[in-house]
């Protein structure tokens, strides 16, 4: 039987298969050359990037909770400037598109960043971050108001040519909502979910363990929500959906596929596991081999519900 | 480096504590003191992550069945602390487990003819170990600082002592050696010529930072921290350089950038 065709196409941007690094996770794509091959996933997204280098939160930083653990990292980066000097350069010569996650403190913020990424070569498309849970500043909550996050959507529009991917907060009551504004506000694609807010508590010092008090919950433990909020938005919406929360395999990545994704990214695995995101997709790939289905695009939203 | 190892043998050494030793790739004696291993103790989703740990020793042994050659083996020490260590302590000879390593900045042992000076805290004595079995071997002259609460937390002092080093032991309670703080019996023997390696809980590293800069003593710590990945990327393990201010971040990676640091290089406030 032939090699199932496992590419996919989200907003212009070509990848040789579904698999997507997430933000965060992922570092600057460099810290993982040394255990798998960056020329044999999809797409990689960076840490999210701002117009200052940012600092993060204060230690513990990180926690692990049953299936799945609890960050508040708080965007630590070194900022657009070093970035597209010092990190860029590298990932401009691997062969997979690079996919940037940027974030702004104000909404003129991300308009910056966007702007000063707008003519880097080697940077495919940009991850709008609406969403990230940890940071609070100026008080303004991008991620859960649908006409804040308009703002952000069109002003990065405005500001750049490149594909633009608007990532969404499970942290509101309808989901859909929220990704009916972003796709009216001329975003190309979206990608869900980012963390869950969560707390955990230490009993016998009667203190949260994160410095920060809360993080955001990842790993398989939110798979399921992960899966319920993809099928609920790509039932609603028409953009293509980069599906995010839990993978740990190919068979829970194809899950995500079935819901309606196009692609999925691979996130909290590639700490435990840094080689991962290519394991996935071998294993993606496998299974369509086995299933003697002969293209991956034939089980987007192909759940029969 | 990720590969597979086999559980050669997990001892309890006293109450909670065990000593593991693992088979190890070849390339792993290329290793340095003080660089460390991430462990996967199950194929499941909980415990998730890896637990990071020293390298205790690595070496070569010959296996006692047949036509076998020399092999490469690791080992760690460890103390029982939660989910993840109580199943470590659970697996027995011919379990398998997933490692990286080495990861990580070891100890930059420094110019011959010093005094070299260990100092370890409870489960800190781990890297150590191999430390010395690595100065002992180039001729240098060793004195290990070891302390604790009590006598249980006092690990392996007769390795150190095959080895032919000096050994000084403290406990809290007095148990074992004398009664009190290893940094109060380091400050009594602290001299110039020395350079210290240190590791144990941070505010004993902070101690021993504070004394060595005092006496005007060389001092590398190897610190701990919860991390996730081991290779740079999650950021959870970070503490704050020397330099650090909120304006110009300057977070090292204790995974990537240490775990062994110049004890100027972190800001100890």
């Amino acid at each position: 039987m032939q090699k199932p065709d496992m590419s996919v196409e989200i907003a212009g941007i070509k990848m040789r298969n579904p698999v997507m690094t997430a933000s965060g996770t992922f570092g600057y794509g460099s810290e993982f050359a040394d255990y798998m091959n960056l020329e044999s996933i999809g797409a990689m997204i960076t840490k999210g990037l701002s117009l200052k280098p940012k600092a993060g939160n204060p230690t513990p930083r990180i926690v692990e909770t049953p299936g799945g653990m609890l960050n508040a990292i708080g965007l630590q980066n070194v900022g657009i400037d070093a970035f597209i000097s010092k990190k860029l350069p590298y990932l401009q010569n691997v062969d997979t598109p690079v996919i940037v996650n940027l974030y702004g403190n104000t909404l003129e913020e991300y308009g910056e960043v966007a702007s000063r990424l707008d003519g880097q070569q080697g940077v495919a498309g940009l991850e709008v971050n609406i969403s990230c849970p940890n940071v609070k500043q100026g008080g303004i909550v991008f991620g859960t108001d649908p006409q804040a996050a308009q703002e952000v959507v069109r002003l990065v529009r405005k500001n750049t040519s490149k594909p633009v991917i608007v990532k969404l907060s499970p942290n509101v009551t309808d989901v859909v909502l929220m990704a009916k504004a972003c796709a009216d506000a001329g975003a190309d694609a979206l990608s869900l979910i980012n963390t869950l807010t969560g707390i955990a508590i230490d009993l016998d010092r009667r203190r949260p363990v994160l410095a920060n008090i809360t993080g955001g919950l990842s790993g398989p433990a939110i798979k399921p929500v992960a899966l319920r909020m993809v099928w609920q938005v790509a039932k609603n919406v028409k953009l293509p959906i980069i599906g995010i929360g839990g993978i740990m395999n190919g068979r829970d990545a194809l899950e995500f596929i079935l819901a309606g994704a196009t692609a999925i990214q691979v996130g909290t695995a590639s700490f435990l596991d840094p080689s991962a995101a290519q394991r996935i997709a071998a294993e993606m790939e496998a299974y369509l081999a086995e299933k003697q289905i002969p293209s991956i695009a034939s089980l987007i939203g192909a759940l029969e519900a | 480096m990720q590969f597979k190892s086999m559980v050669l043998s997990n001892v309890e050494l006293s109450p909670g504590y065990f000593r593991m030793r693992m088979t190890a790739p070849q390339e792993l004696l290329a290793s340095s003191p003080g660089q460390f291993l991430m462990l996967r103790v199950v194929d499941a989703i909980d415990p998730l992550l890896r637990r990071p740990f020293g390298l205790f020793d690595v070496g070569l042994f010959t296996p006692e069945y047949a036509g076998c050659g020399a092999q490469c083996y690791a080992e760690i020490l460890y103390k029982v602390v939660g989910k993840g260590t109580k199943l470590l302590s659970s697996l027995h000879h011919g379990d398998l487990v997933d490692l990286l390593s080495p990861l990580g900045r070891g100890f930059e042992i420094g110019p011959s003819g010093e005094e070299k000076i260990l100092v370890g805290g409870g489960i800190g004595l781990a890297p150590l170990y191999y430390l010395a079995k690595e100065l002992v071997k180039k001729g240098e002259k060793v004195r290990l600082f070891a302390g604790g609460r009590n006598r249980d937390d006092i690990l392996c002092i007769t390795e150190f002592e095959r080895l032919g080093v000096e050994t000084y032991v403290s406990t809290d309670d007095g148990t074992l050696g004398d009664q009190g703080l290893v940094t109060e019996v380091l400050e009594r023997h602290l001299g110039s010529g020395m350079r210290i390696f240190s590791c144990g809980p941070t505010p004993m590293l902070k101690a021993v930072a504070l004394l060595a800069q005092k006496h005007g003593v060389p001092c590398q710590v190897s610190m701990e921290a919860y991390m996730a990945c081991g290779v740079g990327a999650c950021l959870g393990c970070v503490m704050k350089g020397a330099n650090h201010t909120d304006e110009n971040p300057d977070y090292r990676c204790v995974c990537k950038d240490g775990p062994v640091f110049d004890s100027f290089e972190l800001q100890w406030s």
